[in-house]
């Protein structure tokens, strides 16, 4: 892929926290929340993070945004200019300019919105830390944000109380295009609502991405939203990313063990497909002591002696289908059926 | 048919506050039966959870049961309208674990951290049964093997922090199954799971339901849960039951409007990729702003001037124990669009 076409490369990204314990806090363990993880992301491209808790999902999309500094690797935006900028090694003041263009939209439209600042002020306060200290043209600005999220502009001077989960949202999601962002890391973004709200979101995300060419990196444990918004997705287990591909591809002909367990758990809003469901003994692998080899062995039903010593590497078994298992090649594995 | 274990007839639970008074269920009636899972669905704010709690009379202040009927059927064939008992009274108490037991969403928050998990289900074993705390000790590590945890001779002396998610919520289900109750309410059991613990807590409640006869009322906003277990479906919006019927027809012939759009506007993984979802117009309206008449109207896509916005309808019979509250089936607007 050529770096005009790719917004973000990520190569070999580790974090890893260490937890300080016993007398004197003298004993450290390493918990590698993230290791290892490279993908990258096109210009107009939604790319899908998908995992349970812990597998270092949110981490991850929190190192690309810099919240927090990673351990290691590379996250190369490539910016508009043609410029390209290592974010994992920039300083504070140097992250400013590149945070116009990676934006975050989040979980919570409850506690993301300040309920002291009307939805004007929400929305134009990046406009105004950047330096559009022009109020009418702020006001303009902010006015042309709503009419693109769909919420009338008389509500410009109310507070977030007044509103529904689902109108916080494309309020949270207006202050996030004010700066005109390439790339928009969504974590979670509809899972805190009702249904009937999130088509809706999930609708206005789609439609925004086809109006501006905006990337989304889409964090997410709902497999069914994953369906409905991605080009590529892929899959986290225990810090690592065990399997990529194309949406479509993940889901009907997935080659890892874990994507086919992680979809047939999913239930189908159909009681005539009540399947026999693949269900997965015991918990997923606890970050602080993940186990050897393979991180799925333990609970996988296609373990081999080998899979308990041998580190896989993710490995491309079709053109931009990738897997992170011994036995990929050998395994016959079902996904969900087609759409009839 | 078999008699009813539970019957709610028309029940009423109001909050009265003093911004107004809030109609959390407003008029819900359903029964059931033996060894059945009944599903109660619906967004926030519809009624389901306040629905489980008036059962088990634990409504919360300033909340109360205005009217309405409770029915249980006791194991002696006697009959109680649970709502005319004192809600801390001692028959209440014995029916709450006894007779009916109850798996809320949050285990963590269910669970006390300051007792081990043996000790909180030898003091449920006990509250309903004459057994020494050694018998009951056995029992209750008897119950966590039952309900899948690992090493439970061991696992009994663990408090609940010590415990993932998934195996928490296996200890609310024995804790729930102490006494042996005939009716489990499950409100939201799996929603702060994950997917693949998700449906081992499924799985666990199938086949505990089998194994038992357990009569199990499940309390979900996900309608693949409620596809995937449940026999017969109760459909809630805004305090009312809007549809009720057979999970079959409730999937492949829903008859209310609402029911329509929630089951068009879910996304499936049989989608194809990147396909826009049926959206419902607007949001659910806040608790005190209630609409006048059929309170779906609003964002109805089949709303007719006058009946829908006027006259709040009757539930009207459609099918085969199989029923919805809209005027496109009351009768006295034949003409209406279908």
């Amino acid at each position: 892929m050529s770096a005009a076409a790719t917004v973000l490369d990520v190569r070999g990204l580790r974090k890893y926290f260490p937890i300080r314990s016993g007398l004197f806090r003298r004993n450290t363990i390493t918990v590698r929340a993230v290791d290892d993880v490279s993908f990258s992301i096109a210009r107009g491209e939604t790319l899908s993070l998908v995992g349970e808790s812990g597998c270092g999902k949110t981490t991850t999309s929190r190192c690309i945004l810099r919240a927090i500094a990673p351990t290691g690797g590379e996250i190369i935006f490539h910016a508009a200019s043609g410029e390209d900028i290592d974010v994992a090694r920039l300083d504070r003041k140097s992250l400013r300019p590149l945070r116009r263009q990676m934006q975050m939209i989040f979980q919570d439209p409850f506690s993301s919105l300040n309920p002291r600042m009307t939805i004007a002020e929400i929305i134009g306060e990046p406009l105004l830390v950047n330096g559009m200290s022009d109020s009418a043209a702020r006001n303009a600005r902010v006015a042309e944000l709503l009419e693109l999220v769909h919420l009338p502009s008389a509500y410009l001077n109310r507070f977030p109380h007044a509103f529904s989960g689902g109108q916080r949202q494309r309020i949270g999601i207006a202050r996030a295009l004010a700066l005109n962002p390439a790339l928009i890391v969504a974590d979670e973004p509809v899972s805190a609502l009702d249904v009937s709200v999130q088509a809706q979101i999930v609708n206005l995300l789609l439609e925004l991405q086809d109006r501006l060419g905006l990337s989304y990196l889409f964090v997410a444990h709902d497999l069914s939203v994953v369906k409905h918004v991605s080009h590529r997705v892929a899959v986290m287990y225990a810090g690592r990313i065990v399997e990529t591909a194309p949406t479509e591809a993940l889901f009907t002909t997935p080659r890892h063990p874990y994507t086919e367990a992680l979809l047939s758990a999913v239930p189908v809003p159909d009681p005539r497909r009540r399947a026999q469901r693949i269900v997965l003994e015991g918990d997923v692998a606890d970050p602080f002591s993940p186990p050897t080899g393979c991180h799925f062995h333990p609970r996988c039903r296609y373990a081999t002696e080998q899979c308990r010593v041998e580190t896989p590497a993710l490995t491309e078994i079709a053109p931009g289908h990738a897997v992170r298992c011994l036995r990929a090649r050998e395994l016959s594995l079902s996904g969900v059926a087609a759409p009839g | 048919m078999a008699e009813p274990i539970l019957s709610v007839r028309d029940l009423k639970t109001y909050f009265v506050g003093d911004e107004g008074t809030v109609r959390a269920v407003d008029g819900t009636s359903f029964d059931l039966f033996p060894g059945e899972t009944l599903g109660i669905v619906g967004e926030s704010g519809c009624g389901k959870s306040v629905t489980a709690r008036s059962i088990l009379r634990i409504v919360e202040r300033p909340g109360r049961i205005v009217s309405g009927e409770i029915l249980l059927r006791k194991s002696d064939g006697s009959v109680v309208d649970l709502v005319k008992l004192p809600s801390d009274g001692a028959q209440m108490r014995a029916i709450r674990g006894g007779e009916i037991g109850l798996v809320f969403q949050e285990p963590m928050s269910s669970l006390s951290a300051f007792h081990t998990i043996g000790n909180q289900l030898v003091e449920a074993i006990r509250l309903h049964a004459p057994l020494s705390k050694r018998a009951a000790r056995a029992r209750a590590i008897e119950l966590l093997a039952m309900v899948g945890i690992p090493r439970p001779a061991q696992r009994v002396d663990a408090y609940s922090f010590e415990l993932s998610g998934g195996l928490r919520q296996r200890v609310m289900i024995a804790l729930a199954l102490a006494a042996e109750p005939r009716i489990l309410i499950a409100d939201e059991p799996t929603t702060a799971l994950d997917v693949t613990t998700q449906a081992q807590i499924l799985e666990l409640i199938r086949r505990l339901q089998q194994e038992r006869g357990l009569a199990v009322i499940l309390i979900t906003h996900d309608m693949g849960v409620i596809a995937e277990m449940t026999d017969h479906v109760v459909v809630m919006y805004l305090g009312h039951e809007v549809e009720t019927g057979p999970v079959d027809a409730i999937f492949h012939a829903p008859a209310h409007p609402y029911t329509r759009s929630l089951l068009r506007s879910i996304p499936s993984v049989l989608a194809a990729p990147r396909s826009r979802l049926a959206t419902i117009a607007g949001s659910i309206p806040h608790p005190f702003a209630r609409p006048s008449g059929c309170p779906f109207h609003p964002r109805c896509p089949d709303y007719m001037r006058g009946p829908c916005d006027q006259t709040f309808p009757e539930e009207v019979a459609i099918g085969e124990s199989h029923a919805a509250a809209c005027h496109l089936y009351t009768g006295a607007h034949a003409a209406a669009p279908a």
